[in-house]
């Protein structure tokens, strides 16, 4: 690589040769245990000790370790919390890793050196139980308040079958009515300050603005919002609990549903983590197959977004026309996939299937209508002067301030700053397409806006260049743990058709270790960091989400601004929350 | 008062009935109001259903879409199916709403919503009442419906309905007066505060020469039409002012917590409010009832007017009762044979149909902007108005004053003599 000296070295050299050991991976990411005393002051250090320091926290999760088998070379833990940190000057990750032990485990927070951490130290606590001291509200944050038990423990069951019938005595329906009671001081707010009584107002959880089921809590003074506290967890269906269920290859659907506006966009990471596990290479027609793909659903995804954006503006009409041009790529999916919002098409090591006949005629149809469109909208939604008024200046982040706050995607280029996952670390053969980073400087609801509007441009570019390069040969690869495998020796050897008949009904046994894949989606960087302990399932599937820090940041940038803007602000961060909540 | 009521009781009652002329005073007059009422109310609530309909189809045409057209021919029907579904819906109220304000606020909404059409008229000699200051009583009763709204906003209960009507009286209240002054412009060039001299006016060359709203006429009221207009897209609170009911913030706004046939009252009040607007547009700016080739129409100086040929053929008289209403009924009916009365009526009608139409388009144009446009936000709604409207508005009010003392030579040398 370089002479900068690794992470491990730096570490060894501020902490001391024991105090970090080395775990390695399937993924390449350096991954260092440290003790539980240490890990504050050792993340602080990456943060900002080190040079080309370690400026965001990209991830932050747990894992049960208590029933897994291949732990070879890690330190004992019960508990193991996993910090993963990204370096934009490295263009490099690290992973800490914190051994706990015992049933009620805790350890200092890190969210005075990380604020991002607040939320992800909640959802560890809520998940695992886990106990972050210092933590300045540390509540359950995706299950309800009443929730008994922590639900990705191993012990926590996974299914309603498994939890007995559920029954609401009169006592119970009194505790869960009351948990309901608003009281602001629970949520960190005051009822009123010196010279005004704040009016509470609950915008959500059902809410015509918010873009699916989020409850925003709005301290206002007037029309002005003193505060502003997110309730996530409405939408929470235990992704990340299935993937411990279900076999390698039946997940595959469930990614679906994460951003469920991004379609096959979610299932590209999760069978770039499987396949990084079970050494894997899709071949190029795969890829190629996976990149046109992807770039259809990012254009969906951005059109959704730039209608219903119009529209938290108050701009009724362009949300139809998008939807309308939505439509249109929709059909291309639906006439590849058989599907449309969740085509479930990406396989462990390749496609479902090959493209069909006359696809690449639909794709240029697209590929000529689209741009035309596209200026027309820029007529109607951009560069109209009342649209210009209400994003520009408005729900602004400076670039230190989205990389405090773990955002990617979009977001972080509207803020001048040119990274994207598919130039800096190509996966799937993004590094063979000419495309540029779109980047805007102010920060603001307008920039972002601009981005990703200039990003529906780059897409279309790489798509054509899917089109007219699209290589030939096989869709899927020929490895024996590709799911499902391939079928036409099966009738030949008996070996192949022993092989076909347990990858489909058992589906593949990968080998232990761990990885991790991310990848640019249309919202942000969307990631899978898969543990195996060599079965027919992940031992534990981590979901890394952009919406979720996304939304973590809107209180940030909302203070101050009116009701109007909250709308525009969330408008133009663009979340899913079946991609925050999981 | 009391003739009018005397003048029912026997010219018209006891004739067909003689029990019917014995009612008492309050009875008679009170059915008088509600008989010459109905006629509004069934104006203003054709209007109302016209108007959702065309703006949904407007809405439809403009998104890419059909909009209804499954009730009736092209869904023209589609309004007394709405009708009938609102009022046959179940009469809900919030649980801690204050009842009397709740039931209220619609009636009140809707009644100043129907009240200016009292003085607007609808074609040169079709108005009910040509009130002398008419200008001033349509804006004093558009005015009313801030106060139901207020109510409505209040009564319900809910927060979000609170900010709806807070947002609406602080952006009705704050339009009032440029709107007002822009109104002004015209009543100083027309040194008159009757909506029906104002019209008079404006015929000029080919019924459209003498518009206020030509420069040549008046540069001020040129500008004055446009911040009318916008005064009044906020008045009638359309976007880009929808703030108190903007869907995406607000769910509904004020309305939010009624439903069925009180939300119907809102909804034809918007509509209501939004004709009256238009129609005080065209009437103030637009020529109202003027318009190419009415002026073939005109009736000669001396001919019989409508009225008088109406008279004529009533004069039938007979003794007993029942009679006598078919007999008039009849000699009313013969009048429709002849080009006497159809001249005139013509002459009417085309005005009518001159001054509906410009409103008409005025009304589409506020429906072309709010499938159009982005909404605006509180604070850019009050700076608009303050700091734009307002002192243009004033601007136009002085250069219409200027404009009436220097083109009127006998009133400038009274004006300049009047220190002496």
């Amino acid at each position: 690589m370089d002479d900068h000296p690794t992470v491990l070295q730096e570490l060894r050299e501020r902490f001391g040769a024991g105090a970090v050991s080395v775990q390695p991976t399937r993924d390449g990411v350096p991954t260092l245990w440290v003790s539980k005393e240490l890990a504050p002051d050792v993340l602080r250090h990456l943060k900002a000790g080190v040079a080309r320091p370690y400026r965001m926290l990209y991830d932050l999760t747990a894992i049960d370790e208590r029933m897994r088998a291949n732990r070879d070379g890690q330190p004992p833990s019960d508990f193991t919390v996993v910090y993963h940190l990204l370096s934009f000057d490295r263009n490099d990750d690290v992973r800490v890793k914190v051994a706990l032990r015992g049933d009620s485990p805790s350890l200092r927070t890190i969210t005075d050196v990380w604020p991002a951490a607040d939320w992800y130290e909640r959802e560890v606590f809520d998940m695992f139980g886990v106990r972050f001291e210092g933590h300045p509200r540390l509540r359950r944050i995706l299950m309800p308040p009443t929730w008994v038990g922590h639900p990705l423990r191993k012990d926590h069951p996974a299914r309603a079958t498994e939890m007995g019938p559920f029954q609401l005595p009169d006592a119970k329906q009194d505790v869960e009515q009351e948990a309901l009671q608003f009281r602001p001081e629970e949520w960190g707010m005051r009822r009123r300050s010196e010279t005004a009584d704040f009016l509470f107002l609950n915008l959500g959880p059902q809410h015509p603005g918010t873009h699916g089921v989020l409850r925003l809590i709005l301290q206002l003074d007037g029309e002005e919002i003193v505060d502003m506290v997110p309730d996530i967890g409405y939408h929470h269906r235990g992704a990340e609990k299935m993937g411990e269920r279900q076999t390698w290859h039946t997940y595959i659907p469930y990614t679906d549903r994460i951003d469920y506006l991004a379609g096959v966009m979610n299932n590209l990471p999760y069978v770039m983590a499987v396949e990084q596990l079970g050494g894997i290479d899709a071949p190029a027609r795969a890829q190629t197959i996976r990149v046109m793909l992807c770039e259809i659903f990012r254009i969906c995804s951005h059109l959704v977004w730039y209608g219903t954006f119009a529209q938290d503006i108050g701009a009724l009409s362009p949300v139809f026309f998008m939807f309308n041009d939505r439509e249109r790529a929709l059909q291309i999916i639906e006439c590849i996939c058989g599907a449309r919002m969740h085509p479930n098409w990406f396989r462990i090591g390749g496609v479902a299937q090959d493209l069909p006949r006359g696809w690449d005629k639909l794709v240029r149809d697209f590929l000529a209508y689209m741009p035309k469109r596209l200026v027309e909208y820029d007529r109607i939604v951009m560069k109209n002067r009342l649209f210009q008024a209400r994003t520009r200046g408005v729900g602004a982040y400076t670039l230190d301030e989205a990389i405090e706050w773990g955002v990617t995607g979009p977001g972080l280029r509207a803020c001048g700053f040119e990274w994207d996952f598919r130039k800096k670390r190509p996966y799937s053969g993004y590094d063979q397409f000419e495309f540029d980073i779109p980047t805007a400087t102010h920060g603001d609801c307008y920039d972002r806006a601009l981005v990703r509007i200039e990003e529906i441009r780059q897409s279309l570019r790489i798509i054509e260049q899917c089109v007219n390069h699209m290589p030939e040969g096989d869709y899927k690869s020929r490895h024996p743990l590709a799911t499902p495998p391939l079928k036409e020796r099966t009738m030949r050897d008996i070996e192949t058709l022993i092989t076909h008949f347990l990858g489909v009904s058992w589906g593949p046994v990968i080998p232990p270790g761990e990885g991790f894949a991310g990848i640019e989606a249309p919202k942000g960087n969307n990631g899978y960091y898969l543990v195996s302990d060599g079965s027919t399932w992940s031992y534990r599937t981590r979901i890394r989400t952009p919406s979720f820090p996304h939304l973590q940041m809107a209180p940030l940038i909302c203070r101050g601004a009116l009701i109007a803007d909250v709308l525009a602000v969330l408008g133009s961060i663009d979340f899913v929350l079946a991609d925050v909540d999981r | 008062m009391q003739e009018f009521v005397h003048f029912l009781q026997h010219d018209v009652l006891a004739r067909i009935s003689p029990p019917l002329g014995a009612l008492p005073d309050q009875i008679v007059l009170l059915g008088a109001i509600l008989v010459g009422a109905a006629p509004i109310v069934a104006f203003m609530a054709v209007i109302a259903m016209a108007w959702t309909y065309g703006e949904r189809r407007i809405a439809g045409f403009i998104q890419a879409r059909y909009g209804p057209n499954r009730v009736g021919p092209e869904g023209v029907l589609q309004p007394l199916a709405d009708g009938i579904k609102l009022l046959a819906k179940e009469d809900i109220a919030p649980a801690g709403a204050d009842r009397p304000l709740y039931e209220l606020a619609p009636l009140l909404v809707f009644v100043g919503a129907l009240l200016p059409f009292v003085a607007l008229p609808f074609s040169e000699k079709w108005v009910i009442s040509s009130m002398a200051a008419g200008v001033f009583y349509v804006l004093a009763f558009e005015a009313i419906e801030v106060i139901g709204i207020i109510m409505a906003g209040w009564a319900p209960n809910s927060k979000w309905s609170l900010y709806g009507g807070m947002r609406l009286a602080a952006q009705m209240v704050a339009y009032e007066i440029p709107m007002g002054l822009c109104l002004l412009t015209v009543v100083a060039l027309a040194g008159t505060l009757n909506l029906g001299q104002i019209c008079q006016m404006q015929g000029g060359a080919f019924g459209v020469g003498n518009w206020m709203v030509w420069p040549w006429v008046s540069p001020f009221a040129t500008l004055a039409f446009f911040m009318f207009f916008v005064g009044g897209l906020a008045a009638t609170k359309r976007a880009p002012f929808d703030l108190p009911e903007a869907e995406s913030e607000l769910v509904a706004g004020f309305h939010t917590e009624y439903s069925g046939i009180r939300f119907a009252f809102f909804f034809m009040a918007e509509y209501a409010a939004m004709y009256v607007v238009c129609a005080v547009a065209t009437v103030c700016f637009l020529g109202g009832w003027h318009g190419p080739f009415r002026e073939w129409l005109a009736p000669a100086a001396g001919a019989p007017t409508i009225s008088d040929l109406l008279g004529k053929a009533v004069q039938v008289k007979t003794a007993d009762g029942a009679w006598f209403v078919w007999a008039n009924l009849w000699g009313a009916l013969s009048v429709l044979g002849k080009w006497a009365f159809w001249k005139p009526m013509l002459y009417e009608l085309l005005g009518a149909f001159y001054l509906i139409a410009k409103s008409f388009f005025l009304l589409f144009v506020m429906v072309w902007m709010r499938w159009t446009l982005p909404r605006i936000r509180i604070d850019q709604v009050i700076y608009m108005c303050l700091k734009v409207l307002l002192p243009f508005s004033l601007l136009c009010v002085l250069g219409a004053a200027a404009q009436t003392v220097f083109t009127d030579w006998n009133l400038l040398h009274w004006l300049l003599s009047a220190g002496k």
